[in-house]
């Protein structure tokens, strides 16, 4: 019991978070609680502290929108708490969509859909930004916030609260992608919000930091991570995850069974590493 | 990234590949863009829908509106929905249906203030400093007089009554009945000016298919142009500061006058 | 169209004569026969709902009734219908239909008061009656046994109840709800004119110059009769005038050229502010002929109370130190102490001086019945003394942001129209003066005006009366199912009438119970009193209808006595019941309704009843095959101590036995078989009939046997019956088959011709019979024959007992402003009214069901001002209580829209089962009428 909290515990404290939020959410809508209103595009906790989704808003800047301060100091909000601590933990913390693609990803080990041989990965991580690019482009052309009316991200979510319709669709064709065509695919190398978090998540203070002397190679942490070419550094020296991309799941902090890695605060690895 | 570590290799060929991959990159998200762009347009193509009150112009709204629901969590009767997909409405965009539940006109207006990104402009809704319901303009009621059995001379206007500024979006118009010879039609009249559109009357309406029915105002109404101004009426002279220089060109006057003097059409003329 | 009045008349006389004679059957009917091969059949009915009595065609297919238009040919309508009536081909099916007898039970299928609705059979559910009728009449003899009947019982549905209730059961406890709808306004024509019903007829409208609208909203509550209005307004705008009296705004302000808005009571100070500005300041205007010859001036008690319990009942008893009393909470006692003593308000106090009041002055209330004698012109003058515009426009003026200016300009003005030399009047009212605690007295004193300028049964000039249900005129006034009536306007005290009665039902004399006062709020005292131990519910929906309701369905459910309801659908009053029937609903059966202007339109079965529904006049004759002349016509004593004799014997001598059943007696009888089914010809001839020849569902009857029909033509029976009582009595309607041939006539039906304006020499008949044989030389005969004899005295009581006749005159009365016995006070502070939307019909039970109608409205709003919702912190929307001293109901707030209160009133619709206005209504009553005052009572607004 003990080892089972141990090695998931993240998990089980990211799917609290997840579903938490979801029924907060939900509960706004259905029984009118004023805890958490709105959905992950602009929501407002308590009636007071506004928070706005800021990849939604880059769109509309590119869209040519008009933004209402109340939308900037939401924007402001959700970026202060990512880039400051969060990094791109909206993606394994918050967002609805990771449930699916974890569990695809979960059943694909199962089904050892990995070991086939010659199955490639043909497509690049870099796609995100490629797709985020675009989609700024095509919001500035169309004149309306492009990835919004697609992201199967906000479908889902305004689904659960709001009503789904045909939203199961795209929950489905993200999870039989992500099972049978990419591993990672949506959330390792298409989502542009995921993307965007990357960007952003860059500069958080809070990272996964390896310890090199405790590593045993035993190579777990790379196996469960969903964006493992950020753990290059497992087993080859000490060093925080810098790479954005990281999103702060934890997996691989949860597998480890030797103490090698662990989440600090940038600044002081970084002192602890002057110290050394 | 850095999974690709630099190898020694002819830079040639490093560069080639790299202009291959950048090409085969543009290539695919061009493509790509071109169908979300043609998919973006088609879910947003819709013009059949009513917004919430104090929503800005549609297209700007598209582009403001961030989809959180707010609105909708704001809305005590349950009347905004946020569009689903299999709606066939610009996804997660909030409108409304009022067959099914108009909107009630809440002189409060919940749903409008709590909008982050002003895509429901409170100003449009604000008459001498507080909020005003009566102003907003969600769309506008249009008779089907072939269906509306006022104008077959039952005793309806069911519209009328559900009307919450009656006398003013929609009045009555008596008329005499020939045919009986001594009962009166009654039939109901919307006026544009005083319309918002909030349904009660489309909700009403008694017969199977609604024969009151809320357009947008864009799509319900027609414009007879600034270059004429009713001679009989004051207000309409407002419309002239909109007027402007006029240049015409029909399928007859689209070649120089020169060219037309010199063309063919004259031989035709005494043959 | 643009007939001249002349023309007009002219040209409705004729087409009303060629109607009645009957010759030209109209081309709808003789398509019918040929439709029958297209798939579809068209035959004539009359709408469901309200009393403007329109004709409609039925389309039939396949055995269901599927379209519906209004009938061309039909005078009222000409073809239209207002919304409701545009719905009756839906409103036999909705899907919640009661279609099997359905009794509470408990686990071993035993009757059991608390168990739950299951169902039984016909034979089950008449076992069940039959017991507790039995044990009823042992507990408490004949005023045990009540019927809730109704206005919208066809003619032949009420007169076999009344037969089997009166003949059979002895019991008089037989009252409709048209009792909460017309009663003030019979016994204000019993009054003045000795015989029911209005005057003049719809012609009215088309030929008047002034339609003033007192206490009722025509626009929605009669549409079609408003589009004639509307019309007539239209026709010559500038000539024509249109005045709404009501105590808020609503949709019949509208088309008025004035809109009085007054407090709640006051109308019968207005109408003897216009009676005063005519004797005072424009005597030229007294008609003093039209008076001499055909009127007298009368008075009567006014310390008569207000209808509600008295001290002394058995549920006011004992009266606790807190207030409170037997079975009513302090709060409601304080209303209820009215009943007994009043004090002297300054508001009324200058218009009871005349009587000797003055304010403060301590008013013991004293039954009086409908005593009244004759007073000179001088006392009648001295009692429209008080009634200046300065002291009616202060307390009438009922908009408190109006002026006093203003309001007294309007009152002026009405007075001048209705005064103006050559200009018609015609003064229509409903509800507004009807339920009224004063009803009887304001309906008098309308007719006071309208004799006085001589502008009473002319064309184009008459108070009238408009009805409220279907059949309110046609089946509970003509019928006569009420507690005090018999047949053609006849009463159960009058020992002349119940003879000849008795005669015709070939019943012993001596059968019938003289006693008749159990009205319908008496049935639900004496339920609550436990007197009454078994009820049945009849078309009608009183659980839900009556005013202090949380009293009587606790009763019912509570108190040892059995509930039966029939009807069509699962409402208020069958949710109450301990045994529930199904009953065919109005075009599963044949039938006969008559409207506000006397017009009795019938119609045949269209289809068959759903499920195993049957209608009330076969559920009617089915309980009194279980009934025979010893169990029924034993010796009984009444309450208050008169014995109702043994006539068994005199039974025997007329050949009946002891185990003749009622159903022999009364229903089956050699008359009865005298009217043969014959499906050869016309009217029977291809039209179902479920009562006579049985039909296709073969359903179980009474006894556990296929039903297969009585064998004869029940339906024609019963109304030649009935209409034989009023036959050569003012009353006269034409033959049976006559009526299935024409679009609905007006009685008296005298030598195949209608009659437009009774009492009136040159139009009515008997008016004319009257001058020929008392030589009088005047243009009008007031030959109704009740109270036409008068002791003498002056306003404050007889001075000489002596009898005086007054053959052929109708009367003026002196009747004052009284207060209404609940008022606005500090904590109830506002008024509250109820009413009906145009959408739904009395307590929705047909139109709730009905999709469109439930949409376009679907709960019942409480309408207020918006100055009266912000002093009470209310928003627009919102949910908020309405309290009385009885109960309270929670209503969205309605500030907008169709009603507009003035600040301090709201009116709150009732037709909403979720929205039970009822509990918080107050039960007081006119005290002469009986008819409960839905209009004012005080309640009190807060958040929900």
């Amino acid at each position: 019991m003990k080892t089972l909290w141990n090695n998931y515990r993240y998990l089980i404290l990211r799917r609290v978070t997840q579903i938490g939020l979801l029924i907060l959410y939900f509960g706004a809508n259905a029984w009118g609680w004023k805890i958490l209103q709105g959905n992950l595009s602009s929501s407002i906790i308590l009636e007071t502290i506004p928070m706005s989704d800021p990849y939604a808003a880059l769109q509309m800047l590119a869209a040519g929108a008009v933004l209402a301060t109340d939308l900037l100091v939401g924007v402001g909000v959700v970026l202060a708490f990512y880039m400051l601590f969060g990094g791109r933990a909206f993606c394994s913390w918050v967002c609805p969509i990771n449930m699916v693609t974890d569990s695809a990803n979960y059943l694909r080990e199962k089904l050892g859909i990995n070991k086939i041989k010659g199955i490639k990965q043909p497509a690049s991580r870099k796609m995100r930004y490629w797709v985020l690019g675009l989609s700024l482009v095509i919001s500035a052309i169309m004149g309306v916030t492009a990835f919004e009316f697609i992201s199967p991200i906000s479908m889902v979510h305004r689904g659960i609260v709001f009503g789904l319709g045909f939203g199961w669709a795209a929950i489905l064709v993200i999870f039989l992608f992500d099972l049978f065509v990419l591993k990672n695919g949506w959330c390792g190398h298409i989502c542009p919000l995921g993307g965007f978090y990357s960007l952003i998540g860059k500069f958080s203070f809070i990272r996964v930091h390896h310890i090199e002397e405790n590593c045993t190679l035993c190579m777990k942490c790379k196996k469960v991570c969903p964006e493992n070419h950020v753990l290059h550094m497992i087993g080859k020296e000490s060093l925080p995850v810098l790479s954005g991309e990281c999103t702060n799941c934890a997996r691989c902090i949860e597998v480890c069974d030797d103490d090698a890695l662990g989440f600090h605060i940038k600044n002081l690895v970084n002192n602890k590493n002057l110290g050394e | 990234m850095s999974e690709n570590r630099p190898k020694k290799k002819e830079s040639v060929t490093d560069r080639r590949k790299f202009i291959l991959n950048m090409a085969r990159g543009v290539g695919l998200a061009t493509m790509g863009g071109f169908i979300w762009s043609a998919y973006v347009d088609e879910v947003t193509a819709s013009s059949l829908l009513l917004r919430p009150p104090g929503a800005i112009d549609e297209k700007d709204f598209l582009r403001t509106c961030i989809k959180c629901g707010l609105c909708v969590e704001a809305c005590p009767y349950d009347t905004l929905l946020l569009a689903k997909p299999g709606d066939h409405k610009p996804l997660g965009t909030p409108y409304f249906v009022p067959r099914e539940v108009p909107c009630y006109m809440c002189p409060d207006i919940p749903c409008v203030p709590v909008c982050p990104t002003g895509a429901l402009d409170e100003a449009s809704v604000t008459t001498d400093g507080k909020l005003d319901i009566n102003s907003a303009d969600m769309g506008l009621a249009v008779v089907d007089e072939e269906s509306c059995i006022a104008f077959w001379g039952i005793q309806c206007d069911a519209c009328y009554r559900a009307c919450p500024i009656l006398g003013e979006a929609i009045t009555i118009e008596y008329q005499k009945n020939e045919r009986t010879g001594k009962h009166a039609f009654m039939k109901p009249i919307v006026h544009s000016d005083a319309c918002t559109g909030c349904g009660l009357c489309e909700k009403a309406c008694v017969t199977e298919k609604p024969a009151i029915h809320i357009l947008p105002r864009e799509v319900a109404m027609g414009r007879a142009g600034d270059y004429y101004i009713k001679g009989w009426d004051k207000e309409d002279e407002k419309r002239l500061k909109n007027a402007h220089e006029i240049k015409t060109t029909t399928e007859l006057s689209k070649q120089k006058a020169a060219d037309k003097l010199n063309g063919d059409l004259l031989e035709g003329l005494y043959e | 169209m643009s007939l001249s009045r002349r023309e007009f008349l002219k040209s409705s006389a004729a087409a009303s004569a060629a109607a009645a004679i009957g010759m030209s059957v109209p081309a709808e009917l003789e398509a019918s026969a040929n439709a029958a091969e297209a798939g579809w059949r068209w035959d004539k009915a009359a709408c469901r709902f309200c009393g403007t009595g329109c004709g409609i065609m039925m389309a039939t297919k396949n055995g269901k009734i599927v379209a519906v238009k209004g009938d061309p040919a039909a005078p009222v309508n000409r073809g239209l219908n207002c919304i409701k009536g545009y719905f009756n081909a839906k409103i036999m099916y909705g899907a919640d239909r009661l279609t099997q007898p359905l009794l509470r039970v408990n686990s071993k299928g035993e009757f059991d008061k608390k168990g739950k609705f299951a169902p039984v059979s016909w034979k089950r559910a008449f076992d069940e009656m039959e017991t507790h009728i039995r044990k009823a009449l042992k507990a408490s003899g004949p005023e045990g046994v009540a019927v809730f009947a109704s206005g919208q019982y066809t003619v032949m549905e009420g007169y076999a109840a009344q037969k089997m209730m009166k003949g059979g059961f002895r019991s008089n406890a037989i009252d409709p709800n048209a009792r909460h709808c017309m009663a003030s306004a019979v016994v204000g024509f019993y009054q003045t004119f000795g015989i029911d019903e209005p005057s003049g007829c719809y012609d009215d409208i088309e030929l008047t110059d002034t339609i003033v609208s007192w206490g009722s909203n025509m626009a929605e509550m009669h549409p079609i009769l408003w589009s004639r209005v509307t019309d007539r307004k239209l026709s010559d705008p500038d000539r024509v005038k249109v005045i709404n009296m009501s105590t808020y705004r609503h949709r019949t302000s509208d088309l008025a050229d004035i809109e009085i808005i007054f407090s709640p009571s006051t109308d019968l100070a207005m109408w003897n502010y216009i009676a005063r500005e005519i004797v005072y300041n424009h005597p030229e205007a007294i008609d003093w002929d039209f008076l001499k010859k055909n009127i007298v001036f009368a008075a009567s008690p006014v310390n008569m109370g207000y209808g509600m319990r008295r001290a002394g009942e058995k549920s006011v008893t004992p009266v606790r130190p807190d207030g409170s009393a037997g079975k009513y909470s302090a709060k409601e006692m304080e209303t209820i102490n009215h009943e007994m003593k009043h004090v002297v308000s300054a508001k009324e106090a200058p218009a009871l001086e005349p009587y000797g009041y003055k304010e403060g002055d301590v008013m013991v209330n004293k039954p009086a019945g409908l005593k009244h004698w004759e007073i000179s012109f001088e006392e009648y003058k001295k009692f429209l003394a008080p009634y200046t515009l300065d002291y009616v426009a202060k307390i009438a003026k009922g908009d408190p942001d109006e002026s006093l200016d203003s309001f007294k300009q309007k009152l002026q003005t009405l007075a001048d129209l209705y005064i103006e030399k050559g200009r018609k009047v015609v003064s229509f009212w409903t509800m507004g003066m009807n339920q009224h605690t004063r009803g009887t007295w304001v309906n008098t004193l309308s007719y006071n005006v309208h004799f006085m300028l001589n502008k009473q049964a002319l064309p184009g000039s008459g108070a009238f009366s408009l009805t409220g249900q279907p059949s309110a005129c046609g089946t509970a006034r003509e019928v006569g199912t009420f507690c005090h009536r018999l047949p053609a306007d006849m009463m159960v005290k009058n020992g002349k009438h119940r003879k000849h009665v008795e005669e015709v039902w070939k019943i012993p004399h001596g059968t019938l119970n003289p006693v008749g006062n159990q009205h319908i709020m008496k049935i639900h005292r004496d339920i609550e009193d436990g007197v009454v131990k078994f009820a049945w519910v009849n078309v009608c929906n009183p659980y839900q209808d009556s005013a202090s309701a949380k009293h009587w369905i606790k009763a019912a459910r509570e108190m040892d006595n059995f509930i039966v309801t029939s009807d069509g659908y699962p409402g208020i009053s069958a949710m109450v019941s301990d045994l529930v029937l199904p009953s065919a609903m109005i075009y599963e059966k044949w039938g006969a309704y008559g409207n506000a202007e006397r017009r009795t339109q019938h119609w045949r079965q269209q289809v068959l009843p759903v499920g195993d529904a049957m209608s009330d006049t076969w559920q009617w004759l089915e309980l009194s095959k279980r009934f025979t002349v010893k169990d029924v016509w034993g010796e009984y004593t009444l309450r208050n101590g008169k014995k109702l004799p043994n006539v068994i014997a005199e039974a025997k001598k007329m050949g009946y036995d002891e185990n003749t059943t009622m159903f022999d007696i009364l229903f089956a009888n050699e008359r009865a078989r005298s009217y043969k089914i014959d499906l050869d010809s016309f009217p029977q001839k291809g039209f179902d009939n479920s009562e006579c020849i049985g039909d296709s569902r073969n359903v179980v009857g009474s006894d556990g046997k296929v039903f297969k029909g009585y064998g004869f033509m029940v339906h024609e029976y019963l109304f030649e019956e009935y209409a034989s009582f009023g036959r050569g009595h003012g009353h006269d309607l034409a033959p049976f088959t006559t009526y299935h041939k024409v679009r609905g006539l007006k009685w008296p039906v005298v030598d195949g011709k209608e009659t437009q304006w009774r009492f009136n020499v040159k139009y009515d008949p008997y008016a004319a019979k009257a001058v020929a044989k008392s030589g009088k030389d005047s243009t009008h005969a007031f030959y109704g024959p009740l109270a036409k004899a008068l002791a003498q005295g002056n306003l404050t009581g007889i001075t000489d007992k002596k009898k005086k006749p007054l053959p052929d005159k109708a009367k003026i009365f002196a009747r004052p402003y009284m207060d209404p016995p609940e008022m606005p006070d500090n904590e109830y502070d506002t008024w509250l009214c109820t009413g009906r939307v145009l959408e739904h019909w009395h307590s929705g039970t047909m139109t709730m069901r009905v999709p469109e109608l439930y949409r376009a409205v679907p709960e019942a709003l409480c309408y207020m001002n918006p100055k009266t919702a912000e002093e009470k912190g209310l928003k627009q929307g919102e949910l908020c209580w309405v309290e009385s001293r009885r109960g309270r109901v929670k209503a969205r707030v309605e500030t907008r829209g169709r009603n507009r209160p003035p600040r301090g009133l709201v009116f709150v619709p009732w037709f909403d089962e979720k929205v039970f206005i009822n509990k918080v209504c107050l039960d007081a009553t006119c005290p002469m009428s009986k008819q409960t005052d839905y209009k004012k009572c005080a309640i009190k607004l807060y958040k929900a």
